[in-house]
């Protein structure tokens, strides 16, 4: 990665075009907005911010909602791969029926969506009598708003890693079972690392998608301080308190985690896809 | 699973590259059963809820005069948002793509970085920018063009919630097909533009129309963004999710879930006729694999 | 590609300008009502009503617009730009920070009588059929095993009235209100962020024994989802909630307007619109116009009014803003 002029390092037309079209449309709708955030927080002071961000409250609203969307973008994760697996692999009655499915989570409004886990998951609700029975709670605690997250987040891992599913060669894994490696070693040292940076891909769509989500949330969370409590939650009762520094501080500070947590996991990806070479 | 193994390993030769039975129905058990709790069942609580009362009740309260123009709304907002994001996604994965630079996964990140703004900051965002207590927009709202609490920042805060759709999924496939292609066919003597259209274009398109039609599904669906830059006021800036959102507020929950119904059939139609284009061109979609 | 994209945007973008050009009216006034959530039905009905009078006095019928959303949220809106002409909000206390930001003069809630409430309300208890708990009093909220539902004050303008009550009839009965209040929200297994999603949970969900809420919300609840499964008990004590109406003079356009504005709300304290609001479930002032029914179901009950607690812009700092007695009750262990 020697800094060199572009265009003689490619002789792939439209980087004017292509390039301005990404950066112009980036900017007005993403980042100018988010510069005004942040424009928001640098008038309110580095200090004041971590003064808002360190409160008891604010704390354990930004551990939970992280922690929850971690956890369900995980579950998202090892489900997502395994249900693209069969998507694309099995035949099996009602299969495009499934598929078509996978994007559901996507086209239900999300206020809509909590309403309905809600009338589900709550203790007089199909599953929840059932949970009940068992002696589990799910709506109002952590375990609903892990479930509104997955919902979500579910369609992220499985669509990103589909296509590259479709294209693996299957010599490669006939080459595999030539040389006598078991399925499963085929399964887990041939075609996971294959499936790893889409997967990763997804992953961290799953993850960013649920730290942010309030609309499915807020109806199944309970929304207890200290409990269940989500860090959106907090920022519209700043809102409600026409309290916009402080809105702006814990909105700013969800930013900053999501960023470089994605960064990270985009880098991680860059750096497995060099090692691997251009697949 | 160490009986799957040997069991995968006494048939190595004609299963080389298939599981065992057993893994098999294992995993597609999972793959059913997960959806059906995930998915299925909150679908089947909007329509039963829907339906409460009869078709005719949920038919009905589709039809007055404030429904009619939520619908428009949402439709005419999702039709400027995702040509829009379409347009900025085809773009951003050709440049990310084709070119080497620096600070590309910095690109990428920017790019996904809608997804992980809360819709509600993303609301803020706007709000910030626009409200008419800031610079821009006391000066747009002076001048008769008023951006929050009126059809150009849903737009915006549509287009924003959206916006990472269909780059993210070009780029992938993109980086999978690599730059051979292109570079063949502009050695042949094709231009630019005709490159696109008939190398890289067939190649992508299915990734292209499945982003689209994400993005539709997605942007007529926004909710906590949109609630923010709305001002909900009936008939004129409350689009479907608003909407349903009110009539739940009033208890009128059949009415509010017949719309939710609407919404999630309208883009179940965008997903069957993804299924269908699928099915109609299976031959050509293998084809293309094969390659 | 890209050109036939931008054609199209182009083609959308003209789109809007026409729907924006055909939202502004040729010859009738509009007016825009923003709301809190639980007068739905009430303005529905007024606007009905107002709209017939205004056109049956000889003038243009116009098209009156309500939003509804939690009372700060939609202040909030009217201080970033919702062109709203009236405001019929909550508390006081939303109505004075669009004053603040200069859209209506300070003075504003001596303009009409009444503090500018033409109707008021108060707190009370929904209780499941035949009320198996007991629940009298705020005492028996914290009884063992009695589990309350209540919006977020923090976010719910009705919530924080249901907070004061408590504290009021705490201090009414030689308990210390902090001490009692904490030891109420003990009790709280769900805090929704709005009084209407506060009621769903009750109702729908099954979840606890009692509900705080407006008395209008709990009639209309009776109403909507069904008298024999709840019954409402009025405690010895509560507060009386007076939700103000102003005129945001920043927005009105002109005279006319502000005509039609002003009988919009005078309309409100007219024997009719007083009428309507009884028929609401408000407790409202004048009972001429008014179903006798309607006004008789009201019992008698002993009202605190927020001048008791030294009014909003004491009470609303101290109790409910950040680091306040309410965000003391759950940190402070």
């Amino acid at each position: 990665m020697t800094h060199r002029p572009l265009v003689h390092k490619t002789a792939m037309p439209g980087l004017g075009l292509s390039a301005g079209i990404t950066i112009a449309m980036l900017s007005i709708v993403v980042l100018l907005p988010i510069g005004a955030l942040l424009l928001k927080g640098a008038n309110f002071g580095l200090s004041n911010i971590l003064e808002v961000v360190t409160r008891e409250r604010v704390a354990a609203s930004l551990y939970l909602s992280f922690k929850l969307a971690l956890l369900a973008a995980l579950f998202n994760l090892i489900f997502g791969v395994l249900l693209a697996w069969v998507l694309v692999r099995y035949r099996f009655p009602g299969k495009r029926f499934l598929d078509a499915a996978v994007d559901l989570p996507f086209a239900l409004p999300t206020a809509v969506a909590g309403i309905a886990l809600t009338a589900l998951y709550a203790p007089n609700g199909a599953f929840g009598s059932v949970a009940q029975e068992i002696g589990w709670k799910i709506a109002y605690t952590q375990m609903g708003i892990f479930i509104a997250l997955v919902f979500v987040g579910l369609p992220f891992v499985t669509r990103t890693v589909q296509p590259v599913i479709e294209e693996i060669d299957r010599e490669v894994e006939e080459a595999s079972a030539t040389l006598g490696a078991s399925r499963l070693y085929t399964l887990r040292h041939v075609i996971l690392p294959m499936l790893m940076p889409a997967a990763l891909t997804g992953f961290a769509l799953a993850l960013a998608r649920a730290v942010g989500e309030y609309g499915s949330v807020i109806f199944i969370a309970g929304n207890i301080p200290l409990r269940t409590e989500i860090a959106p939650l907090l920022i519209v009762i700043q809102l409600e308190e026409f309290n916009y520094d402080a809105a702006a501080a814990i909105g700013i500070a969800m930013l900053v985690i999501s960023f470089v947590m994605l960064l990270a996991i985009n880098l991680i990806q860059i750096v497995s896809r060099r090692r691997m070479g251009h697949v | 699973m160490s009986d799957a193994t040997l069991h995968t390993r006494r048939h190595a030769f004609r299963a080389a590259t298939e599981e065992a039975p057993l893994l098999r129905i294992t995993l597609i058990g999972i793959a059913v059963a997960g959806l059906a709790i995930l998915v299925f069942a909150p679908l089947a609580v909007v329509f039963a809820e829907a339906l409460r009362e009869g078709w005719l009740a949920a038919v009905e309260s589709l039809g007055n005069q404030d429904a009619r123009s939520a619908i428009w709304l949402t439709l005419l907002i999702t039709a400027i948002a995702v040509p829009a994001n379409a347009a900025f996604g085809i773009a951003a994965a050709w440049f990310i793509t084709k070119f080497d630079f620096r600070g590309k996964a910095f690109l990428i990140t920017l790019i996904d970085l809608p997804f992980s703004v809360s819709p509600v900051v993303a609301g803020l965002c706007i709000v910030l920018l626009f409200g008419a207590n800031s610079a821009i927009g006391g000066w747009l709202v002076a001048n008769g063009w008023p951006i929050v609490f009126a059809i150009p920042g849903i737009v915006l805060a549509t287009i924003f919630v959206t916006f990472p759709f269909v780059a993210r999924e070009l780029i992938p496939v993109m980086i999978e097909q690599g730059r051979a292609e292109e570079e063949a066919a502009l050695t042949l003597g094709a231009s630019g533009w005709r490159t696109f259209w008939t190398v890289t274009l067939p190649n992508i398109r299915w990734a292209l129309l499945y982003g689209t039609l994400l993005c539709t599904a997605r942007a007529m669906g926004e909710f906590g963004a949109v609630a923010v830059v709305s001002g909900k006021i009936r008939g004129q800036t409350a689009t479907m999710p608003i909407t349903i959102e009110m009539l739940y507020n009033e208890y009128l929950s059949v009415a509010a879930f017949s719309m939710a119904a609407l919404l999630t059939a309208l883009a179940l139609v965008t997903l069957l006729l993804k299924t269908l284009l699928e099915l109609r061109h299976a031959d050509q979609l293998a084809a293309i694999r094969r390659h | 590609m890209f050109k036939s994209k931008s054609s199209r945007i182009g083609a959308s973008l003209s789109a809007i300008a026409l729907a924006l050009a055909a939202a502004v009216p040729v010859h009738a006034e509009t007016l825009l009502n923003v709301s809190y959530d639980p007068t739905r039905e009430l303005y529905r009905d007024v606007n009905a009503a107002f709209t017939e009078k205004w056109a049956a006095e000889g003038h243009d019928a116009p098209t009156i617009e309500t939003s509804h959303g939690g009372s700060g949220a939609q202040a909030r809106a009217v201080i970033d730009g919702l062109s709203a002409q009236v405001v019929t909000l909550a508390l006081a206390s939303d109505i004075d920070k669009i004053a603040d930001a200069g859209k209506l003069p300070a003075d504003w809630q001596s303009r009409l009588p009444h503090n500018s409430s033409p109707y008021t309300s108060t707190i009370v208890f929904l209780v499941r059929e035949g009320n198996p708990k007991g629940i009298n009093d705020w005492g028996d909220l914290v009884k063992e095993g009695v589990e309350v539902i209540t919006p977020n004050p923090k976010t719910s303008g009705g919530a924080r009235w249901n907070y004061l009550a408590a504290w009021a009839w705490a201090e009414k009965n030689g308990q210390d209100p902090k001490e009692f209040v904490g030891q109420l929200y003990t009790h709280v297994p769900v805090l929704d962020t709005g009084a209407r999603g506060s009621t769903t949970t009750f109702a729908q969900r099954g979840i606890g024994d009692v509900l705080l809420a407006w008395e209008n919300e709990a009639y209309l609840a009776l109403e909507e989802i069904g008298e024999d499964q709840f019954d409402i008990v009025v405690p010895s004590v509560s507060v009386l909630a007076e939700p103000p109406v102003a005129v945001v003079e920043g927005n009105i356009t002109s005279d006319a307007q502000r005509e039609l504005a002003t009988a919009y709300l005078d309309f409100l304290y007219s024997p009719e619109g007083q009428a309507l609001a009884f028929k609401h479930y408000y407790r409202a002032w004048d009972t001429s116009a008014a179903a006798p029914e309607d006004v008789a179901r009201f019992p008698k009950l002993d009202l605190v009014s927020i001048e008791e607690f030294g009014g909003w812009k004491k009470v609303q700092p101290e109790h409910f803003g950040d680091g306040g007695i309410f965000d003391q009750i759950y940190t402070a262990k």
